[in-house]
């Protein structure tokens, strides 16, 4: 199945990744062929087949809602880019 | 014997006897990794003086009346695995000087029984990849031919075993990362069961898929690293409540009685003739030492690849959804709004192999694509696994090579994604299925190692640990050195 390039631009944005002509050249070719090669997947008929998201049995972990040890907020801190006081500083988000 | 040369085992009873101290032993390590690394290239980062100073402190509790076979042991980990203290990478320029502010749980566990923590050895980009290749900071070459790729993604640790550049190693496997740069590099590599050693601290590449295992030199190394960093942790939500079963000491039982698998869909065309040769010779081996060899059909195995490749994808491109510039990780400050913020950080921070399977992954989950593709692939991973099943009721673990050819030339495949993705073939099932695995060495083909798998039953670590030494011991192709 060959991708276009308009759709692999818009892949890139919903994956918040940014293009140049070139890379996109190269990855329509190159995720055509992946794409191309994963057909063979319907060749199987696995309609009555349930999915496998894990292999585990699926069960939900929960723990008691009780303060355990955790990072201080100046070592939650340290590898942000841009903090103030407390806080991680982002760009404004409102006009 | 050189002390760089020793295996845990060895250095263990060194220790124990007070021939030789933790000091010693890491001074020699490093020494070595001082003479050879330049041309291997297996190490991110090395911190030697930490390495000692952990050292000094595994004497004292020696000499306190400690003992641990991991106490004083010098090990590398692979750069995905978090560090307190010591830089983590992730081979990727989007962690370029992060420094983790927590240990993962096995290092952790490591530290607790004393280990001393080397460094950090290199890695394709977010484990991504089956070469080293994709490391935003520079190849591995294979200690047997510099020419050469380790094998990948945790193919410092597999090159850093193979050169005596330490004692033993922690590799990560998502689709084969540990059990095909062990092949590569004529070591021994475990990639264990889902669940069975906890994935806190790891870097999510693929969560459904990823193990930490151990790469070392002999299979009982792997069996002592793995009882270590085995076991429940209520930090990691797929972490299994079992016991971790006594692995060292029954490995020597032998295999008289038992049954190995041979899936008649692994030998086909394009496997190298000298592997498939190696192969044979090692059933064999097993045969003469009492096993009874069988034929197994896993008729999914074509499909592994196409499965994989999107589930895996799928899993990373949420994964590194994360990598926002915000928190932690390389950030563009150029960019005027938030939505640029993100796009310049993560164009900029990642490499072309990540890009391509976020793109892949996030394709595979988009509106529309999600039923023909992830669901797709999540129902035949369920017929995968049900191969696994069928095969695994009629033998008590598979024999399988590690990888189609040994070791290819550094850049050969390297702009050819699935040419690179089809050299992870034989590996990459057992992690769909989320079975055990090990890789030893089986013979050399033109001066390269060749490696084979044995796969086993979910938790049967033990009893493929047994089955891999009992062949290693009947043969000698585990204490042939590299010369560099």
């Amino acid at each position: 199945m060959a991708l276009s390039r308009e759709q692999v631009q818009h892949i890139a944005e919903l994956a918040r990744l940014e293009l140049s002509e070139q890379e996109t050249e190269l990855f329509v070719e190159q995720l055509s062929a992946i794409l191309d090669y994963a057909e063979q997947l319907n060749d199987l008929d696995t309609d009555a087949v349930p999915p496998t998201a894990q292999v585990l049995a699926l069960r939900n972990v929960m723990r008691s809602d009780e303060l355990q040890p955790c990072l201080t907020p100046d070592q939650a801190l340290a590898n942000a880019p841009q903090r103030q006081d407390a806080y991680f500083r982002v760009r404004a988000i409102l006009e | 014997m050189e002390l760089h040369e020793l295996t845990i085992r060895q250095a263990h009873e060194l220790l124990v006897g007070r021939e030789i101290s933790s000091v010693d032993l890491t001074a020699a390590v490093l020494a070595r990794i001082r003479a050879v690394e330049d041309r291997v290239k297996a190490y991110i980062h090395v911190s030697a003086d930490s390495a000692l100073a952990s050292a000094a402190e595994a004497d004292r509790r020696r000499a306190a009346g400690e003992d641990h076979p991991l106490l004083g042991i010098p090990l590398a980990i692979k750069d995905v695995i978090v560090t307190q203290g010591i830089p983590t990478t992730c081979g990727s320029k989007m962690l370029q000087g992060f420094m983790p502010p927590y240990d993962s749980m096995v290092v952790s566990r490591l530290r607790r029984a004393g280990a001393v923590i080397l460094g950090k050895t290199n890695t394709d980009e977010f484990a991504m990849g089956s070469t080293t290749e994709n490391s935003r900071f520079h190849t591995t070459h294979n200690p047997w031919d510099l020419s050469r790729v380790p094998g990948g993604s945790s193919g410092g640790s597999a090159a850093a075993v193979a050169s005596d550049e330490c004692i033993g190693s922690l590799g990560s496997d998502t689709g084969g990362s540990i059990r095909q740069p062990a092949g590569f590099c004529g070591v021994a590599g475990l990639k264990p069961t889902y669940g069975r050693v906890s994935r806190n601290g790891l870097v999510a590449f693929a969560s459904s898929l990823d193990q930490i295992g151990p790469i070392c030199k002999q299979v009982a190394d792997c069996a002592m690293l793995f009882e270590t960093i085995a076991g429940y942790d209520s930090k990691d939500s797929t972490s299994v409540d079992l016991p971790v079963p006594d692995c060292l000491g029954g490995i020597a039982d032998g295999v008289r009685g038992l049954r190995l698998g041979v899936p008649k869909e692994y030998f086909v065309d394009g496997m190298q003739p000298e592997v498939n040769q190696a192969i044979q010779k090692a059933l064999k081996v097993w045969e003469s030492l009492g096993a009874e060899i069988v034929e197994v059909s896993m008729p999914h195995t074509e499909y592994c690849l196409s499965v994989y490749y999107l589930l895996a994808t799928a899993e990373a491109s949420a994964n590194l959804a994360r990598f926002d510039g915000i928190r932690y990780g390389y950030s563009d400050h150029h960019a005027e709004s938030l939505w640029d913020g993100y796009t310049a950080s993560r164009t900029e921070g990642f490499g072309a192999e990540v890009k391509r399977r976020i793109m892949l992954g996030t394709y595979a989950l988009s509106a529309g694509y999600y039923d023909a593709y992830y669901l797709k692939a999540q129902k035949v991973r369920t017929l995968i696994k049900q191969d696994y099943d069928r095969a695994l009721e009629q033998c008590d673990a598979l024999i399988t090579p590690t990888s189609p050819t040994t070791a290819y030339g550094i850049g050969e495949k390297v702009n050819d994604p699935l040419e690179m993705y089809l050299s992870d073939i034989y590996t990459l099932s057992l992690n769909l299925a989320g079975l055990c695995g090990i890789a030893i060495p089986c013979g050399f083909a033109a001066g390269l190692p060749i490696g084979l798998q044995i796969q086993g039953n979910a938790f049967a670590e033990a009893e493929i640990m047994r089955v891999a030494y009992a062949y290693e011991q009947a043969t000698e192709w585990h204490l042939a050195h590299p010369t560099l």
